[in-house]
């Protein structure tokens, strides 16, 4: 059986993206951005906090971490939990040692069962993104679409209410969208999602409810990607991290200013083993001195006055 | 009919060949073969292969490879620049469509352009012949019209092919296959009509297999390209050795690994008797030097 004729057919084969979400850009031959102080990085930590329910159902995209053993799988829901008990705690140990600032990605369902990381995430003047409800409601297509506006006005107003702050962030479960996803969010005030790997700098994204923006959530030197599928040894995670820095740095003094960002995830970074890792590259950047610890939104809003 | 053996090359004996003498007593034809691509968000289905991991549109995925084209192919380009290596690129024909920019700065160097197909996600397999010619002969005309450049190079898209592929290749003009990993030199290819050679392309060193797949650091991709050069610099003593490394600027191109990608670059360019070369003047350096030799060879291999 031959291929159908319709699969040499290109319908999008011309100068753009195969797609109207946004438009291409070269990365170095945009306008240089300067950030406060003329710093040349701006670190932006974005710690998530993600539920994994014991009976999250073994179906669609499994999510990083997702439990996959035989139910009642309590090896995979109690180390997801000590991320949300005990690593977290670390992590925030960490990050007021040293002054800075985070952007909390959080499960809305997490934030109404351990206030208390709310009431922290608070204390230290960190920003709250939603993260969905909880780790078992993946965003994909062949969800409804009123189902999943559900979705995601359940996680934003529940964060909203118990937090107090606007939330303006959004970060997709697993970074998995449905084809309605960035509509929706924007839809409830969204300003920037986290989902889009593809960029070093943030850029605008169209949706049927105006602009928003996708801020680089560096995957690559996420400990998702370098811990838990790479399984790098803490050192070799210092390395790649401040080697992903270092250039970045550089990079600054001729492209303007650039953006590290921190992806670290409680269950895998704030274990014992690692955190000192996590410390150490804390640590490497703030003695180069020239970095501009911030949130997600303060970054977004500097960038955005500048365009 | 699923074959034991698709016949393409016959066996010739590693050491004691024709001696292949590159330009200027070079002991090693390296060269470097970026895979400048595009995968679509939401590519039409082939019954062979499903092209995301998750339903699409699969946001995560697209986007990591998007990342080449937007950040990672103009590091990748300033370090080649810097150590004068040219690249030979194995292009998704569309890319030039989409990003003319991306085809412009490889045509204004000099870069050589060879097929990677039209897209990433569109595979070869389950083409009948007709369909197979005919996307040749798109892809053919595009590289024509961006680089003005004959199309030489051929590494299937996504490593997808069909039992014919080779065949056609040869009837279209294309003189070199990358898809045949079963040496270190080049060697002819056994075609129904013309003339076919397959050149050394990497899966041992491929930034893919490597730093995606692998899980290797950027610090042992650089060791790994090292041993790779140092083995066949050695025995390239004894007779032109080729060695390729393949990119991906959504991977080589990420900033932790830039560092690793230069030392390696330093490393290879720092010695003498290497051959700097495109693909195709390797193709076309063995097909007017080493061709006849390698096929008497092998004829006089068969008879004893």
């Amino acid at each position: 059986m031959p291929l159908p004729s319709t699969y040499f057919e290109y319908p999008f084969r011309r100068p753009g993206m195969d797609h109207a979400r946004y438009a291409y850009s070269n990365l170095f031959e945009r306008k240089p951005v300067r950030w406060p102080r003329g710093a040349p990085v701006a670190l932006w930590i974005v710690p998530t906090l993600e539920f994994f329910p014991l009976d999250m159902a073994p179906k669609g995209v499994k999510p990083p971490g997702g439990l996959d053993r035989p139910y009642p799988d309590f090896w995979n829901y109690t180390l997801r939990d000590y991320g949300n008990r005990v690593g977290a705690a670390r992590i925030f140990r960490a990050l007021e040692a040293r002054g800075l600032k985070a952007s909390v990605a959080m499960s809305s369902r997490l934030a109404e069962r351990y206030p208390h990381l709310l009431q922290e995430a608070n204390r230290l003047d960190f920003e709250i993104v939603g993260h969905g409800i909880d780790m078992q409601h993946v965003h994909t297509s062949g969800i409804a679409a009123e189902t999943e506006r559900d979705w995601v006005r359940q996680s934003f107003h529940t964060l909203r209410r118990l937090s107090g702050q606007e939330v303006k962030g959004w970060y997709s479960p697993a970074y998995s969208e449905s084809h309605d996803t960035l509509d929706l969010v924007a839809a409830e005030g969204c300003e920037y999602v986290c989902d889009w790997v593809n960029d070093d700098m943030p850029y605008r994204l169209e949706t049927k409810a105006g602009p928003i923006h996708a801020m680089p959530h560096a995957y690559e030197i996420s400990d998702l990607q370098l811990f838990h599928f790479y399984k790098y040894k803490p050192a070799q995670f210092v390395e790649q991290v401040m080697d992903h820095f270092e250039l970045l740095y550089r990079e600054a003094a001729t492209s303007g200013g650039r953006i590290v960002a921190l992806s670290l995830r409680p269950w895998i970074s704030g274990v014992p083993h690692r955190i000192a890792a996590v410390e150490q590259v804390l640590e490497a950047m703030l003695r180069r001195g020239g970095v501009w610890s911030a949130s997600g939104r303060e970054i977004l809003a500097a960038w955005k006055a500048q365009q | 009919m699923p074959v034991e053996d698709p016949g393409l090359y016959d066996y010739l004996p590693y050491y004691d060949r024709p001696k292949i003498e590159w330009p200027n007593g070079a002991r090693l034809a390296f060269w470097c073969a970026p895979n400048i691509e595009h995968y679509e968000l939401d590519p039409p289905p082939n019954p062979s292969r499903t092209p995301w991991p998750r339903p699409v549109p699969d946001v995560l995925h697209y986007a990591s490879r998007d990342y080449g084209n937007r950040a990672g192919i103009w590091r990748m380009m300033a370090a080649m620049d810097r150590y004068g290596v040219r690249g030979s690129i194995s292009l998704n024909v569309a890319v030039c469509d989409h990003f003319p920019d991306v085809a412009r700065a490889c045509s204004e160097r000099g870069w050589e352009f060879f097929s990677h197909g039209v897209y990433n996600t569109r595979y070869t397999y389950n083409m009948s012949e007709e369909q197979e010619r005919a996307f040749i002969e798109d892809v053919k005309a595009s590289i024509f019209k961006w680089s003005g450049q004959q199309l030489s190079g051929w590494l299937a898209p996504a490593l997808t092919l069909t039992e014919r592929t080779m065949d056609l290749l040869a009837e279209a003009g294309v003189t070199y296959t990358l898809d045949l990993f079963h040496d270190d030199q080049p060697l002819p290819v056994n075609v129904r009509k013309g003339r076919l050679i397959s050149v050394p392309y990497s899966l041992e060193i491929n930034d893919f297999t490597t730093l995606f797949q692998g899980n290797c650091t950027p610090r042992d991709y650089t060791d790994t390209i090292k041993a790779q050069f140092d083995r066949l610099y050695m025995e390239g003593a004894e007779g032109g050795r080729v060695m390729c490394l393949p990119l991906h600027p959504f991977l080589v191109g990420q900033p932790h690994r830039m560092k690793q990608f230069e030392e390696a670059l330093d490393y290879i360019t720092s010695h003498d008797g290497v051959w700097l070369a495109t693909g195709r003047e390797i193709a076309t350096h063995y097909l007017t030097h080493c061709y006849d030799a390698f096929v008497a060879a092998i004829a006089a291999h068969k008879k004893a």
